[in-house]
């Protein structure tokens, strides 16, 4: 689903010079729902960005279900986050002045697709984040939680490949959290591609694989255990 | 993709009406004073006969005093204006295809209707020919005739308006009207008929009304009577009856002629110059030969009916509108830029650069039309404060729908310069900058 190759970011102001990625290289799966962890300043947030083309690399191949975007002009690549990649931010970044329904249209609306066609993507989305009832509702006269699903509903409502999720449960409280994070398991279950970064060893514990970002690269040492086999409360796990 | 932009743009405005008031307000003020100004020069500038306005000249001869131009200016040029009996010369021409010679004054009206009071009515004297000349339109009747203009038949023309006063707007033709107590015959009754500028006499300004009635130009003549206009004298003489004025070398009179084709014009040149060599012969025009003949727009600006001050204010006012844009363009950049991280979230979903400037484009266009209007009421306001301020202007100072499509279409154009920069900039950021800031 994702390659990356030596991927390099350089940020240039003036004559200082910032390497936030160096020579990163990862394979993501289809399918896959893999926790990006590390400390701040890692690179995680930079790597976030370029796998979902919000910035170019500075170097390095990055291969998206099977094309090349490294060098994507803006229109494609534009098109290509449209149509293959959802996001999902800490802050849940929906637009205050639009009602839920008006939020989750607003990926379906660059896609050119037909009114009736994007009715039918925003019901089936909300249906799934369970805010049907919610559509006329505006962001500010919904809890933190179901901001957060709105979100997600707008995320999946394209349909896309790869989910990226930026620290999703970070605003949240723990309640709260394990619900988006079920949900987020439930996506991957259908088969969307997830990668999440996080700094919550037991979100990233709940993940299939751990990725721990260190300098820029990504680094072999994995702080984060995998949960007990036979362990299935995720109440304690969150606690 | 219009349609969501424009709503998207409406939902912007809402949500910080102040600056979009500012901004809304800026483009309006700088409309509003422009086209206030433009309005006033438009009408001033006007061509006032478009289909024949090249073909109809006003006369000048050089009867002028030897040792000095009437004008400094243009070559030193003749006066505007002919004295009576040079008048009546060029009255024998059958060159033009129409010719008048005339002169404004006024009269005191009434009719047989005990129930009218008599009033003071503006009147023009002239010959018959001025109503085809000018494409005067009739309502009812007819011009007098040329043996009524020569006979001082006591026959009038009205204006619509005084059709109307004196006759409840009936068709008067055959009626009696007296005019300074002597009745007259009504012989045709003209439509609202109002060029602008009133380029046939600019003795009174160039932008009041047309004459109430219309009398030959031989009866004021024949009963003694002068102009109420401008009358200019340069030779000392001994002025002692009414036909030393006719005979003097004072010009007051206006002379129009209608010349269809440039061997009329021609002829016409050569007809005024043997007439004014013949003058010579006996004494008089000793000024170097300079006789003109000025179409309708070439006079309105010899005569500069649109000074200087004119053009410097519509200069001035535009160089008011840029000011006003240069602040709009400082709301918008502020106000887009104050949204950048909602523009990055759009960027995340998929907008692509050109999205996100034609979403801007849009709204930059709604504030453009917003202040369009917001500029028409204020023009209209300024224009309505121009009109009960200043004598003269009441006919000038409107707004016509030419005006008003300039004002929406100026307003668009303007409020797209000055979104341009910002538009550009907001769409050139790259979303991670944005979302980073959210």
């Amino acid at each position: 689903m994702l390659s990356m190759d030596s991927i390099t970011k350089v940020y240039q102001a003036g004559v200082i010079e910032t390497h936030a990625l160096r020579s990163l290289s990862l394979e993501v799966a289809a399918g896959e729902f893999v926790a990006v962890t590390g400390p701040s300043g890692s690179g995680k947030t930079t790597f976030l960005n370029i796998a979902g083309l919000l910035e170019a690399p500075s170097g390095g191949r990055y291969v998206l279900d099977g094309t090349d975007v490294s060098t994507m002009k803006d229109k494609a690549r534009s098109q290509t986050r449209n149509e293959k990649i959802g996001f999902i931010f800490q802050g849940f970044n929906l637009i205050p002045d639009l009602n839920i329904a008006d939020n989750v249209d607003v990926p379906l609306r660059y896609r050119g697709w037909s009114g009736s066609q994007r009715r039918q993507k925003i019901d089936e989305a909300l249906e799934l984040v369970g805010l049907s009832a919610r559509k006329q509702h505006l962001p500010s006269q919904l809890s933190g939680g179901q901001q957060q699903r709105v979100a997600i509903a707008r995320a999946l409502a394209g349909d896309p490949k790869l989910l990226l999720a930026d620290e999703p449960t970070g605003n949240l409280d723990s309640l709260m959290a394990r619900q988006v994070m079920e949900l987020l398991e439930q996506i991957n279950e259908s088969g969307t591609t997830i990668i999440m970064v996080t700094h919550d060893p037991e979100l990233a514990r709940r993940a299939g694989r751990n990725v721990h970002l260190l300098d820029g690269q990504v680094s072999d040492f994995q702080p984060i255990e995998p949960p007990p086999a036979e362990s299935d409360d995720h109440v304690a796990i969150v606690a | 993709m219009f349609s969501y932009y424009a709503k998207l743009a409406l939902l912007s405005l809402k949500r910080n009406p102040l600056l979009s008031s500012l901004m809304v307000g800026a483009i309006a003020l700088g409309i509003g004073v422009s086209m206030t100004t433009l309005t006033l020069y438009y009408v001033m500038s006007s061509d006032p006969m478009p289909l024949k306005s090249d073909r109809v000249f006003a006369v000048q001869l050089d009867s002028w005093s030897p040792d000095e131009p009437y004008y400094e200016r243009d070559g030193g040029a003749p006066p505007p204006q002919l004295t009576y009996r040079d008048a009546m010369a060029l009255m024998g021409s059958d060159i033009p295809t129409h010719h008048a010679t005339m002169m404004h004054r006024g009269f005191a009206v009434r009719t047989d209707n005990k129930d009218l009071r008599q009033e003071y009515k503006s009147g023009r004297a002239t010959y018959a020919g001025f109503f085809p000349m000018f494409d005067v339109p009739f309502i009812y009747g007819a011009p007098w005739t040329q043996s009524q203009d020569e006979a001082a038949a006591r026959v009038v023309v009205l204006s619509r308006a005084t059709n109307d006063k004196l006759f409840g707007g009936r068709d008067s033709v055959g009626e009696v009207a007296y005019l300074d107590n002597e009745p007259f015959r009504v012989v045709g009754v003209i439509d609202t008929w109002q060029p602008m500028p009133l380029f046939y006499d600019l003795n009174n300004g160039a932008f009041t009304e047309t004459e109430d009635l219309f009398v030959p130009f031989t009866v004021p003549i024949s009963k003694e009577q002068g102009a109420h206009g401008s009358t200019n004298c340069w030779k000392p003489e001994m002025i002692e009856s009414y036909q030393d004025f006719l005979q003097s070398e004072c010009v007051w009179v206006q002379h129009w002629v209608q010349l269809d084709t440039a061997e009329q014009r021609d002829a016409y040149q050569s007809f005024m110059d043997g007439y004014a060599t013949e003058q010579k012969a006996l004494g008089r025009f000793q000024r170097p030969l300079d006789n003109r003949i000025n179409d309708i727009m070439s006079w309105l600006e010899f005569r500069e009916v649109v000074g200087d001050d004119n053009r410097l204010l519509v200069v001035l006012a535009f160089m008011f509108l840029v000011i006003c844009l240069l602040n709009t363009v400082g709301l918008m950049l502020a106000k887009f830029l104050n949204r950048a991280p909602l523009i990055g979230v759009r960027r995340a979903l998929g907008a692509s650069k050109k999205d996100v400037a034609f979403q801007h484009a849009v709204e930059v266009f709604l504030i453009g039309v917003l202040g369009g209007l917001g500029g028409l009421l204020l023009s209209y306001l300024g224009l309505l404060a121009v009109r009960n301020w200043y004598r003269g202007y009441e006919y000038l100072a409107k707004l016509n729908p030419e005006m008003v499509l300039t004002a929406i279409f100026l307003a668009i154009v303007a409020a797209i310069i000055a979104g341009l920069y910002p538009t550009w900039h907001i769409s050139r950021i790259q979303p991670a900058v944005h979302l980073k800031t959210q």
